[in-house]
């Protein structure tokens, strides 16, 4: 009789030299979106990532060159749904620049406004979910998330009131806005700007006085500004690492130089700094919002009033790239016009497509926990990552 | 450094490139010869102080071929550079400028999925918005809008 072979015994290795392969998404919830990173670990470090990107593309540079210059702004504001307002303005600046068309300053100023308050809606969204993100470390994580959505809802009123729509608007056209403020719009919006206002200190308390927030976020995810520069992250990521750079000073447009505001810049560069950087702009929008309502100048809203042709939309021969400040940095529109009503080629530079790709540069040595504070930090909207 | 020193000095430095005429308050754009490309973008990286990556894409200029594009900013003195290349009819091979800004990594990657420019010296160039078994390259002027892609219409 033989006996059985006695099962090999296998050796674990607890020592943490064996890689670890680990997926996070594509539906992972920090990832705000489907975005898969692909971890190499160490036992609970991370030393390798593979981002994997593409999930929501739908080929915006292809489908602008088969709209006319007065049909895609509207879908311009698919791009970073999250902040449309301002994808639109890259596009239609664009094609201003190319066409030397005008835009009224009444206009102007209503896109300001529009920005601005988008700016804020952007960043309460963005503080909401980090803020889930880092969950159990802020009493349930939840609360702040909530108290954020409820602001950012208030918002979402006065586009509502003044569009139609509450999270993608074709508000800007080439020459102007679509529509005029409605009665009262001006005394809400006031309201709205003050009570915000009064709110982020709040925010600011529950969190900075939370050692366990302050525990996640200091010394987490340190970019230098060599590699921010290199890398071309844009946007509070770029402020956070030291850059005094913000294109509303820089480049100013859209009449952006007629007020006063702080352009606010933290040396550290870890998630802290891109955190204050993002608190201090919450109230410097808010203040611009204010001077834009105090001197909302009369006039007309476009200076292209009722197209009614696709021979009306043309745009001469030219290119330009043309960028705005937005809620993640610097969204940029490379057009290239070849006289007909729709673009030769168009190129979106999307900020968190930039700004994403400093992931695997800055996550390899952190904890998989550190991973999802750094991803909230970057705040990536993947409708603008994968256009 | 001022705008004017920048152009002064890539007209020294590359005699050959193209630089086009100064528009208020605009870039300044330089076409350069494909050979060149690296070494111009280390050129603007180190003597222009253009350190900041914006983006890199192409045009299809069809029968002309294909151009590249680039945006660099030198964000201390507001100096924005738009360098370009034509690689000219029918090349789609490039030096890739990766390993002198790692910005370009992801956007080369862009560049090669939508217009299949291969970049000679990328470390790591495969397809980064479509799928891998994606067939042709869309961006191109030669790519209709309503290709058909089974299982999909």
């Amino acid at each position: 009789m033989t006996t059985a072979a006695a099962p090999k015994r296998v050796e674990l290795d607890y020592a943490g030299s064996e890689r670890l392969t680990m997926n996070m998404g594509p539906q992972h919830p920090s990832a705000h979106g489907v975005f898969r990173a692909i971890l190499q670990l160490e036992g609970e470090t991370v030393v390798d990532v593979d981002a994997v990107i593409g999930y929501l593309h739908r080929c915006h540079e292809k489908l602008s060159e088969t709209l006319t210059y007065a049909q895609y702004p509207s879908i311009a504001s698919k791009t970073d749904y999250v902040a449309a307002m301002t994808s639109e303005f890259a596009y239609v600046r664009a094609a201003e620049q190319i066409g030397k068309i005008e835009v009224p300053k009444r206009a102007q100023y209503l896109r300001v406004i529009t920005s601005e308050l988008q700016r804020v809606a952007s960043h309460l969204l963005w503080l909401g979910t980090w803020c889930l993100d880092l969950g159990g470390a802020l009493g349930g994580g939840a609360t702040i998330f909530l108290y954020c959505i409820r602001e950012r809802e208030l918002v979402l009123d006065l586009f509502e009131s003044l569009v139609g729509a509450r999270l993608l608007y074709g508000f800007y056209q080439v020459g102007g806005v679509r529509y005029d403020v409605p009665a009262d719009w001006v005394k809400t919006c006031r309201e709205t700007v003050d009570l915000i206002d009064s709110r982020i200190t709040e925010y600011e308390h529950m969190l900075e006085d939370n050692p366990f927030f302050m525990a996640r976020v200091q010394g987490v995810g340190v970019i230098t500004r060599e590699l921010a520069e290199d890398v071309g992250i844009s946007g509070p990521l770029l402020r956070g690492s030291g850059v005094d750079f913000d294109l509303r000073r820089a480049e100013p447009y859209s009449s952006y130089e007629d007020f006063q505001f702080i352009v606010p810049v933290e040396t550290a560069g870890d998630c802290f700094a891109r955190y204050r950087v993002r608190m201090v702009e919450f109230r410097e929008s808010l203040k611009i919002v204010r001077q834009a309502l105090d001197r909302l100048p009369d006039g007309p809203i476009s200076s292209r009033p009722g197209l009614k042709s696709v021979a009306q939309t043309r745009i001469p021969k030219g290119e330009a790239y043309v960028r705005v400040e937005g809620a993640r940095g610097e969204v940029g529109c490379y057009l290239v016009a070849d006289g007909s009503a729709k673009p030769y080629r168009m190129k979106w530079r999307g900020a968190s497509f930039s700004n994403l790709a400093i992931l695997p540069h800055i996550v390899p040595g952190h904890k998989v926990a550190d991973v999802v504070a750094i991803m909230g930090s970057v705040d990536p909207v993947f409708g603008e990552v994968d256009r | 450094m001022t705008l004017d020193q920048a152009r002064t000095l890539i007209g020294q430095q590359f005699a050959t490139a193209q630089i086009e005429a100064a528009v208020e308050g605009g870039p300044v754009v330089v076409t350069v010869s494909p050979d060149q490309w690296t070494a111009f973008a280390a050129f603007a990286k180190q003597d222009l102080r253009c350190r900041f990556f914006s983006f890199l894409t192409a045009v299809d200029w069809k029968d002309a071929g294909l151009e590249l594009v680039v945006r660099l900013d030198n964000l201390d003195d507001r100096i924005g550079l738009m360098m370009k290349t034509k690689l000219g009819p029918g090349v789609s091979e490039c030096p890739s400028i990766t390993p002198i800004f790692r910005g370009a990594n992801w956007m080369e990657r862009e560049a090669y999925d939508m217009f299949g420019i291969r970049f000679a010296g990328h470390p790591d160039l495969r397809r980064i918005l479509l799928s891998d078994d994606w067939e042709g390259h869309p961006l191109l002027k030669s790519y209709a809008v309503d290709t058909p892609h089974p299982p999909y219409r």
